[in-house]
């Protein structure tokens, strides 16, 4: 990957995470951790990996993304902003009342919203649909998922791995947030999903592992991915809740928290300082 | 009526092989019933439009709803216990919230599943659907009711249940009766009590209305095929001139048909009203004609509430 790209989108992740706390914090409530810990991942799609056109959302032939942790979509909005989808003024309506950004997201072709979700569990096989229709009118095209860890522990998950291996449905990519946490706790106290990476090979899929957080390796991941043909691919992306704030990082920060004035403006500073590490680096 | 009999499953096959060849973007997705439900004769003739995603309700609901995100026009079948009961909540997120073009068609809804018993008959399945917004609800009555709902259903892009029986019933209507949502359709005309009816049980309400018109009551019967949006124009005219009403269906008498039209009723214009419905029980085994009697699902029921409503009707 080059290190131009790599620098860009750490850029824009730093810039979508700012906007991810001014939405959380403005609604006052929403899932902090769990929408920064996968910024990496949708930016990484939106900035390069897929083919989608802004100005014509409902374009037939693009990829698609489908959101399966619903509850993350503050990242998934901010990103869709930035990448022209809509004004970055609708941002600060999430979760209000009458806003096009819910809590959880509409299907909103026009926003770019590709799928519903919400509920959890639903994503994969959502997207086992889409690409079983693509796979025979569009062959180019992909559907990028993104489950929460968590989220695996609903068994219509693992019906829908069932399904996508059985059809061989190469045009999907399974991507895991594997930040470890879930509302109440570890995955792997509450009920643990490991081995992970064996429980997807042995569903039939292609796994592979990387760090969510690190562009060069998903860049290298999602490449040795695309040359695997005939099974679907799952990537576990380990991430960490909260990344971006030491607090959430460091699991001192509640699950829901609701953030007063002046820790929004000391976890935005902590942001800013991020980004102007990244300004060094350019030079 | 003649006294030919089909199953409405029957024409479930028929109806989605005939849409398959006027259009190439329907796709069938089965929960692994093709035999019982009759969709083996789509999945023949269009291998490659047909998906069995196995014992998987849910994720069949949830592979419908990515079909139809993609372009396609997906119906998604299985029997209405587990497809209604099973993957509720898919419907609710996948299909209603979303308003996508995903019909849902179910066989074996009812108590006359017979021998299978309770978990197999669903008696719940218009309530559930009812009460989701966006959803439209079907329940054909013959054979060529539910052949021709389901081809005609290809015209609307909206979600939509059609609720399909397991047992032969006689044919009643002809290839050429056409069928709307939130339509409904007057079988006979009577000026003394209204009866509305869907299902198996629109035959039972034809053979009490003989029986009534010997004792010099006639009674106005109403096909409400349409569950949701209910007709209610159609009925309120006919209570309007008749002063009272009986209401039968082969569904939990809550929330169902019975549900729709109390409520439309009761804040409209309320008259004396009956219902002939399962009364908040679950099923049981047994042959489907035993169940229909023991359930008190028949013609006598409906002369029985007929004969207290019309005593006390409004004029």
């Amino acid at each position: 990957m080059q290190r131009e790209l790599e620098l860009k989108l750490r850029r824009i992740a730093v810039e979508v995470r700012k906007d991810v706390l001014r939405m959380i914090s403005m609604a006052d409530s929403g899932h902090l951790g769990s929408a920064f810990s996968c910024v990496d991942i949708i930016v990484y799609l939106y900035f390069h990996l897929m083919r989608v056109n802004p100005q014509l959302p409902g374009w037939q032939e693009r990829d698609r993304f489908v959101l399966s942790k619903g509850h993350a979509c503050p990242s998934l909005y901010a990103v869709l902003a930035r990448r022209g989808y809509f004004e970055r003024q609708e941002l600060w309506n999430y979760r209000k009342l009458g806003s096009l950004l819910q809590g959880h997201p509409l299907y909103t072709n026009a926003l770019g919203i590709d799928a519903p979700s919400g509920s959890l569990g639903m994503g994969i096989g959502i997207s086992c649909g889409m690409a079983m229709a693509l796979k025979t009118d569009f062959p180019e095209s992909r559907v990028f998922c993104l489950v929460g860890d968590g989220e695996l522990q609903e068994g219509s998950c693992w019906e829908a791995l069932m399904t996508a291996s059985h059809w061989k449905l190469d045009n999907l990519y399974v991507i895991v947030d594997r930040n470890g946490l879930q509302m109440e706790g570890e995955t792997e106290t509450i009920k643990a999903l490991e081995p992970l990476k064996e429980k997807f090979e042995a569903f039939g899929l292609f796994c592979l592992e990387t760090c969510g957080h690190d562009f060069p390796s998903i860049y290298e991941t999602f490449a040795k991915a695309a040359q695997e043909k005939g099974f679907p691919k799952a990537i576990i992306a380990h991430t960490k809740w909260g990344r971006g704030i030491t607090l959430a990082e460091n699991g001192e920060m509640p699950v829901k928290a609701s953030l007063s004035r002046n820790q929004v403006t000391l976890l935005l500073d902590e942001l800013s300082k991020e980004s102007a590490a990244l300004s060094e680096e350019e030079r | 009526m003649t006294m030919e009999k089909r199953s409405t499953r029957e024409a479930l096959g028929d109806g989605l092989t005939e849409l398959g060849r006027l259009n190439e973007n329907v796709v069938v997705i089965d929960a692994d019933v093709a035999s019982s439900t009759y969709v083996k004769a789509f999945a023949d003739e269009f291998p490659d439009r047909y998906y069995n995603v196995g014992i998987a309700e849910q994720n069949m609901v949830e592979v419908a709803s990515g079909m139809a995100l993609a372009g396609k026009k997906p119906y998604a079948v299985a029997f209405s216990s587990f497809l209604i009961g099973r993957a509720y909540d898919q419907i609710r997120c996948c299909v209603a919230m979303p308003n996508l073009d995903v019909k849902l068609v179910a066989t074996h809804a009812g108590i006359t599943v017979g021998e299978d018993g309770s978990t197999h008959q669903m008696l719940e399945d218009l309530a559930l659907m009812r009460v989701l917004p966006n959803m439209n609800i079907f329940v054909p009555a013959d054979y060529w009711s539910a052949r021709n709902m389901i081809v005609s259903s290809y015209k609307n892009d909206k979600p939509l249940y059609i609720r399909l029986g397991r047992p032969e019933v006689p044919l009643f209507y002809s290839p050429w009766d056409e069928f709307h949502i939130g339509g409904g359709r007057i079988i006979r005309e009577g000026s003394d009590v209204s009866i509305v009816a869907c299902g198996i049980m629109l035959f039972e309400a034809l053979r009490a209305a003989d029986i009534l018109a010997r004792q010099g009551i006639e009674a106005e019967i109403i096909d409400c095929y349409s569950v949701k949006p209910l007709p209610e124009e159609l009925i309120q005219s006919s209570v309007r001139r008749t002063g009272c009403c009986v209401v039968a269906e082969e569904h939990n008498g809550m929330g169902g048909l019975c549900g729709a039209v109390a409520e439309s009723l009761g804040i409209n214009y309320p008259v004396p009203l009956r219902f002939v419905a399962v009364k908040d029980r679950f099923g049981e085994s047994g042959t489907p004609a035993e169940l229909q009697e023991y359930y008190s699902l028949k013609y006598r029921e409906i002369v029985g509430a007929v004969a207290q409503v019309w005593t006390t009707r409004r004029r």
